[in-house]
């Protein structure tokens, strides 16, 4: 089971921004609180989204090939979420920007408030380029890069599994049920990576020594004009049922009969 | 199988909260590659003795096979606390590799980087930073190791060379590196103010190496003698000055020590975290036997044992990196690296996992 904290994001210009979200790690047992309410955090190691590492991986390489100017690693969250960032600067993202949030609001923090960060900080900074973790490997959401292109009314390339500059449009091959769809889109636009896009590099020594220095800028989301109200309750969260027992039958006639007493078929 | 297990030691993990950020990072980085590089492989490895050259190449590019190295060298520029952190993490997911890169950048870097020239440094230090080629240190011989001022390795001056004969033994790295500190006696009345310290490329005519040992463990590195037959090197490849050899082992050694003990606590956290994996699992008596005090008395005091030597080695590294002297401390961790080389060599050793288990709990009796 994983439980993933949110992390960055990094926009580019020819600025590029990602957005990189931190979660807790693999191998963590994961326990819900006593009152329901939530799975318990506190005390449970986070690190960023495999999803956003692949976005600030495409991000560096992209600058390194010259085809944008600067990477932009953003993070939404408490203090632990400069640890992400500085993770991104290793990698070789230029500088960070950390949008606190904490307490009762960073615990409602969904896809529609990080959407709307994103979108305001896009057009603060002049973003070109956007690119995230297609979704968080805790919540599984899938919602902060469609919802940030459409506040932004810009095109989106989700599920990317590859993405080219191709003069001054951008070709992305996405993973879809179907297979691989090519579209081309316009910039400024907004990208989510899928597994195959590439292979994170691991952080060489230089760079995370080089990445002490690059800023991080601190930024509220009050600062941005962003309403962080969450429209959604969670009303109650449950472990999932203990696997019971299975029942064995003798023949295919009895397995259809049972399948139709207990209502599946 | 050891290289099976999932980590289920979060607790332990509490000690990178205090460690600065650069570090932490560091050390998330090498658990990383540990965990995903060499984890998968390392019982291969094992079984097969190969060098695992790969990782290695992939190590330096990412600069830990030359972590006290200045950048203009081609080091990482980072301290010797870093160098603990990453060895430690590297030889959590694989024993033979995290050999390869504390032999490397203690044992032969380290004296090149401390007492060489800087012609020296940069022709024997910067093409050992890539993980390309690594170095190995010839210091013990058949008949002395801990009594290492009476090497029988000798070095006579013929014109502009120096010629070395005598036996080298037990070289970690041997037959997997390109070059070799050699210790040799050029002044034998001087006893140990008579030994120098010599720099030789490998291959090299006059230069021989033995058969590979087949050890217990580490199998993923080669250790062999090194022959010297008249061996010939121009007078510019003796490191340091002449009679500094004895000197130049001893602190070499100390601060290998610290590399050394970061590796047995790499492979002691494993086999820590592989016992309470399996102390959760293995049901007898209707329960996971983890439930049972007296095992879960030898976890207790396992963890405490694994904590107070990392502990132990960071402060090492910490006084080694302000320039304070160590070498107290240092004699402590000598103590404890016998301590869980032992362990993991029953841990790895016992192919059945169960059997493996009760030699851990075995152990820790002892502690």
């Amino acid at each position: 089971m994983h439980f993933w904290a949110r992390t960055v994001n990094i926009f580019s210009t020819f600025h590029l921004k990602t957005w990189s979200r931190s979660a807790c790690q693999c191998h963590n047992q994961i326990r819900v609180k006593p009152d329901n309410s939530s799975v318990v955090t506190d005390g449970v190691k986070h690190s960023m989204n495999p999803f956003c590492e692949i976005a600030v991986e495409e991000a560096v390489k992209l600058k390194e090939k010259k085809l944008i100017k600067e990477v932009v690693a953003v993070s939404c969250g408490p203090q632990q979420a400069q640890e992400t960032i500085r993770t991104a600067l290793a990698m070789g993202a230029d500088r960070g920007i950390h949008v606190e949030v904490s307490g009762k609001d960073y615990e409602t923090l969904g896809p529609l408030q990080v959407s709307k960060i994103m979108a305001a900080l896009a057009k603060k900074e002049e973003a070109q380029l956007v690119i995230l973790g297609k979704q968080a490997i805790d919540d599984d959401c899938n919602q902060t890069g469609q919802m940030t292109a459409a506040l932004l009314d810009w095109p989106q390339g989700t599920f990317a599994s590859e993405v080219a500059f191709d003069g001054d449009k951008i070709k992305v091959v996405r993973e879809i049920d179907g297979g691989l769809e090519t579209i081309m889109i316009s910039s400024p636009a907004v990208i989510t990576a899928d597994l195959r896009l590439n292979t994170p590099r691991y952080a060489t020594l230089p760079n995370i020594m080089k990445a002490k220095k690059k800023k991080i800028a601190n930024v509220k989301p009050a600062d941005l004009g962003v309403d962080l109200t969450s429209r959604l309750e969670v009303l109650r969260v449950d472990e999932p049922p203990q696997r019971e027992a299975g029942v064995k039958v003798e023949t295919v006639d009895d397995l259809v009969s049972k399948l139709k007493d207990a209502g599946r078929l | 199988n050891v290289d099976s297990f999932k980590c289920v030691g979060c607790r332990s993990f509490s000690a990178l909260a205090e460690l600065p950020d650069t570090h932490q990072i560091l050390r998330q980085t090498c658990r990383d590659f540990a965990d995903r590089e060499l984890t998968p492989i390392a019982g291969r490895l094992d079984r097969e003795h190969a060098f695992p050259l790969k990782q290695v190449q992939e190590l330096g590019a990412m600069g830990v096979m030359a972590m006290e190295v200045p950048e203009e060298l081609g080091g990482a520029g980072m301290d010797y606390l870093a160098y603990s952190l990453a060895v430690e993490e590297i030889s959590r997911g694989c024993a033979s590799t995290g050999c390869v890169v504390s032999v490397n950048n203690s044992l032969y870097i380290g004296p090149v980087l401390k007492f060489g020239t800087e012609e020296q440094k940069t022709e024997w230090i910067t093409p050992f930073t890539t993980g390309e080629k690594v170095g190995c240190f010839a210091l013990s011989e058949p008949g002395n190791g801990s009594d290492a001022g009476a090497a029988s390795t000798v070095a006579r001056q013929e014109g502009d060379e120096w010629v070395l004969n005598g036996t080298k033994a037990w070289i970690t790295n041997s037959w997997d590196a390109a070059a070799t500190v050699v210790f040799a006696t050029t002044d034998k009345k001087l006893k140990h103010k008579g030994i120098s310290a010599f720099l030789i490329p490998m291959p090299h005519p006059g230069l021989s190496l033995g058969k590979k040992e087949d050890k217990l463990g580490i199998k993923a590195t080669s250790t062999a003698n090194i022959i010297l037959e008249d061996c010939r090197v121009p007078l510019g490849n003796m490191l340091g000055p002449r009679g500094a050899g004895f000197k130049i082992a001893m602190q070499t050694l100390d601060s290998g020590r610290i590399g050394i003990a970061a590796q047995a606590l790499g492979i002691a956290q494993a086999s820590l975290d592989c016992a309470a994996d399996y102390a959760h699992k293995r049901i007898a008596f209707g329960a996971p036997i983890g439930k049972l005090q007296a095992v879960q008395f030898k976890l207790a005091d396992m963890n405490v044992a694994v904590e107070s030597a990392r502990l132990l080695t960071w402060k090492a590294a910490l006084l080694r990196d302000s320039k304070k002297p160590f070498t107290k401390v240092k004699i402590s961790l000598d103590a404890l690296v016998v301590l869980f080389a032992s362990l993991w060599f029953l841990c790895v050793r016992l192919p059945d996992k169960k059997v493996s288990f009760i030699y851990l709990c075995v152990f820790s009796t002892f502690l």
